[in-house]
């Protein structure tokens, strides 16, 4: 918890939303919806950096995973839209890029043990995203029907 | 005589709904929805307009769908779909539109127009999309561990990236060599700038500008359809995310062995 009152951390998240926002205009998400992207992204960077160090990149990821898709299906209530319009670039700081990058990078110098441990934690990493979103798709909307706008 | 116009009427007008929903579900699937929000609207729409017998089966890149009984008339059509890039733009307003017509706001014409009117719908222009890779690339540059001045070489490598990517890459060449060249590309223009002396980090540089090539519509989608029981187009999805995943990694590999060889002398 000790990275939370670093300031990098903030940097970081700042990144994290500008990069989302950055993407979600890559997959023509609609303007106004650009705002709830970049939250998204940003909550999922803050979850993934606290927990990171204590439980680990995978356990983090499940964990940031699934505060992105409860925040996806919350904003998809709230804007009457599909979960996917937050959900895919909301995600992306957590796609395991860096783990794909280190296992070519160890397979081309040689070092064959360290590919071995970056492409499975790529992949743990993978299947743990897998479970975050399988998990909150599961619970059934009405738990959701909480951020529904006055009409 | 009187009887027969008027099935004549109906079996046109149960002929219209079904082009209107494959039409809409066509949209859907082509600009990135999952498989059980395509079938969902394809079965809306023909609730709603009276056709009770519809059935439609959908794959990741096709649409088949069937209608008729003893009542109705027999009515098929197979739709085969390539799919393009993500467009969530034409996603939420056919979504949009589904929840309209449900209360009840539209004749069929309408709908017809309406969806001739959402495939028009323009997307952000080539110039804002190249920009938006360059800050996306740059962003995570930064977050995996880049200062700012590798942040501003991916920033260089990711607006070259989709410049690649728009103008030779999506319109000329296969998606496997694309991504190869694609990722090849980006890492030369880090190892350049690299040894310019541009950027201090060539890993974040690197890990930085490749972010835009990351499959991560078929990704997600891919989990989606699978946990939602589409097996074959959730499987045909993962594979495509996989496979573009391989190649980022060869392409990047390719270049850093070459570097590799040519730095040991």
């Amino acid at each position: 918890m000790a990275v939370l009152f670093t300031m990098e951390l903030w940097t970081h998240t700042l990144a994290a939303a500008v990069g989302t926002v950055a993407f979600s205009l890559l997959f023509q998400v609609p303007k106004h919806l650009y705002v709830y992207c970049g939250f998204a992204g940003a909550m999922g960077w803050i979850v993934y950096s606290c927990l990171e160090a204590d439980l680990g990149a995978p356990t983090a990821s499940y964990f940031a995973t699934v505060m992105v898709i409860v925040l996806s299906r919350l904003f998809a209530v709230r804007e009457r839209c599909p979960a996917t319009m937050f959900l895919i670039p909301g995600i992306f700081p957590l796609v395991p890029g860096a783990g794909i990058y280190w296992t070519s990078y160890y397979i081309v110098t040689n070092a064959l043990p360290a590919a071995v441990d970056s492409g499975f934690l790529a992949m743990k990493v993978a299947v743990a995203i897998v479970l975050g979103i399988v998990s909150v798709f599961e619970l059934p909307q009405s738990c959701f029907s909480v951020a529904a706008k006055e009409k | 005589m009187r009887e027969e116009s008027q099935e004549k009427k109906e079996e046109l007008h149960r002929r219209k709904v079904m082009d209107v929903a494959v039409e809409a579900g066509h949209i859907l699937l082509e600009s990135g929805a999952e498989i059980f929000r395509v079938e969902e609207t394809i079965e809306r729409i023909c609730r709603h307009y009276g056709v009770e017998s519809e059935n439609a089966f959908v794959l990741s890149n096709g649409i088949f769908a069937t209608a008729g009984n003893e009542r109705e008339q027999y009515y098929a059509k197979v739709q085969h779909i390539p799919v393009s890039g993500a467009k969530l733009n034409r996603v939420a307003a056919v979504n949009q539109l589904s929840r309209e017509i449900e209360e009840g706001r539209y004749s069929i014409d309408e709908v017809k127009e309406r969806l001739a009117c959402i495939k028009e719908m323009k997307g952000k222009s080539k110039p804002t999309q190249v920009l938006a890779s360059a800050v996306g690339s740059a962003t995570f540059c930064y977050l995996f561990g880049g200062n700012l001045r590798d942040s501003l070489a991916a920033f260089v490598a990711g607006f070259l990236l989709y410049l690649f990517v728009l103008y030779l890459g999506v319109p000329h060449l296969s998606k496997i060599i694309a991504n190869i060249a694609g990722s090849a590309m980006v890492t030369v223009v880090s190892v350049l700038l690299f040894e310019l002396g541009l950027g201090e980090h060539l890993n974040s540089m690197i890990i930085g500008s490749i972010i835009p090539l990351i499959p991560g519509v078929s990704f997600t989608n891919a989990i989606r359809d699978i946990a939602d029981g589409d097996y074959i187009a959730g499987s045909v999805r993962m594979l495509d995310a996989v496979l573009v995943f391989l190649c980022i990694a060869m392409g990047v590999g390719l270049v850093m062995n070459g570097y590799h060889r040519i730095a040991q002398y």
